[in-house]
């Protein structure tokens, strides 16, 4: 694997549309966790008219909510959650301009035609390694929805992030590059 | 008769809710090391990597190996002359969860009611508690606490008699390929195979508390481990991102089922497959 691109946030399109699936990368600046008690909130109020608390135009949302941080620390263990779970809310939080999303696992077929519209970019991080991830927090500060505990909206002021581009603006996706090559298993063959 | 006082219970599921949460248990800690050696893909090595270093900061700082710090499931096996003393077992195993999980800075992860309302109960309580009455004096206690990426994923099909070992096999692939990456691979399988639907699910769920290292004393059922072990290890699946360390075991349990029933229930647990066990 090539050395890891190093990515500075705001993220633009620009800089989405640069990277290709399986590309590693390492995430230097402000990223925002939301997961599946933020998302749902957030759509609702979106079907309301009513304005978010959060710009999210040229940001990195992380599927996230973390333990809480022991005294002394800015959070706690933080490893991504199952992306896959915030699918039916996602094109709708795309079109709030969000241009990455860093989570794990495999995404819905309208959540990769909506990055290709958008020019967004899916990144993995490491499922379970969320002691190791902390290292890479600087500062966690909750921006909204406090009352949803660590499913709140919180920035993340993040150095050296590490994940790896799984599914691209053009939709290809990692998890079949990756596997393909050691799939050697036929189902109908048992 | 032996009496055992609940606030001793109490202390113990508090220190066990954070041994489990802080400890990768060493055959898994071992299996990830032996995967790591035999990984063909470049990228599962790293991700591998990842996973090592990770568990050795968890130990060595006393933080949790994975923010989901899990449902706490809880099996107890209750000595019938032990003499519980003090108040109500439920209560105190429950007490000790919610102790743990907040003096441990563990994630609260329960919602008391799954449907409607989905409101957080902020000590992660109430734990799921299977106690078994069995012989002797003694109060003997697991402490499983499971995340919810890879249950998800689990399932169970309720196969009839003459699918045999081979519809055991396709029902079992049939899971492991639709959750695919998705469980945060390394997995450990735990596969429960007879009783009744209930029963089958909770056998997979007791599967995951044996040894990695340990194979089913049955040599069909230890045959079938393997084979089944090797079959995951082939979809490709790898450490999240492909590889050929797909899972590092698949350990079976088995109990009587009726003339025309077969249930296979499959629990899969990520690679942060935690547990503590203490006898009082």
């Amino acid at each position: 694997m090539a050395e890891s691109i190093r990515i500075t946030t705001p993220f633009t399109e620009e800089m989405s549309r640069k990277l290709k699936a399986g590309d590693s990368v390492l995430i230097t600046g402000t990223i925002i966790s939301a997961r599946d008690a933020a998302h749902k909130v957030m759509t609702e109020a979106l079907a309301r008219g009513e304005k978010l608390p959060v710009d999210w135009k040229n940001q990195i949302v992380y599927y996230l909510g973390p333990t809480p941080a022991k005294p002394g620390d800015p959070i706690g263990s933080c490893g991504p959650t199952t992306s896959g779970r915030m699918d039916a809310y996602t094109p709708t939080m795309l079109d709030q301009g969000i241009k990455g999303m860093v989570g794990k696992g495999s995404r819905a077929p309208e959540v990769v035609e909506s990055m290709k519209k958008n020019g967004a970019t899916y990144f993995a991080a490491v499922g379970g390694a969320a002691a190791l991830i902390a290292k890479s927090v600087k500062s966690y500060t909750v921006l909204a929805y406090p009352e949803l505990g660590p499913e709140a909206v919180a920035a993340l002021e993040v150095v050296d992030f590490p994940a790896i581009v799984v599914i691209d603006c053009e939709g290809n996706n990692f998890y079949e590059i990756g596997q393909k090559p050691f799939r050697n298993f036929d189902i109908n063959q048992i | 008769m032996r009496e055992l006082d609940v606030k001793v219970i109490t202390e113990n599921v508090a220190e066990m809710c954070k041994e489990a949460a802080y400890y990768l248990p060493d055959d898994v800690y071992r299996g990830l090391k032996r995967g790591r050696e035999t990984e063909k893909s470049e990228v599962g090595k790293i991700v591998l990597d990842q996973i090592i270093k990770n568990a050795e900061i968890a130990k060595a700082e006393d933080r949790p190996y994975c923010q989901d710090t899990g449902m706490t499931i809880v099996f107890l096996k209750v000595g019938q002359d032990l003499h519980i003393v003090g108040g109500d077992l439920n209560e105190a195993v429950n007490a000790g969860i919610a102790k743990g999980y907040t003096e441990g800075y563990l994630r609260k992860s329960v919602v008391g009611e799954p449907l409607f309302n989905r409101v957080n109960t902020k000590n992660n309580t109430p734990g799921v508690i299977y106690t078994e009455i069995v012989p002797g004096d003694k109060l003997d206690i697991t402490i499983a606490p499971k995340g919810f990426g890879s249950e998800n994923k689990s399932g169970i099909k309720m196969l009839v008699p003459a699918d045999g070992v081979k519809g055991v096999k396709k029902a079992v692939m049939e899971i492991i390929l639709h959750a695919s990456m998705n469980p945060c691979p390394p997995m450990v399988v735990g596969v429960g195979i007879g009783g009744t639907m209930d029963r089958a699910a909770l056998l997979s769920k007791k599967a995951l508390t044996r040894s990695i290292d340990e194979r089913n004393p049955m040599p069909e059922y230890a045959k079938l481990e393997e084979e089944l072990l090797e079959m995951i290890n082939s979809t490709g699946i790898g450490p999240q991102l492909g590889g050929t360390t797909s899972a590092l075991a698949v350990n079976i349990e088995w109990g009587p089922t009726h003339i025309a029933g077969l249930p296979v229930a499959v629990t899969i647990c990520c690679h942060a497959m935690r547990h503590a066990h203490r006898v009082l």
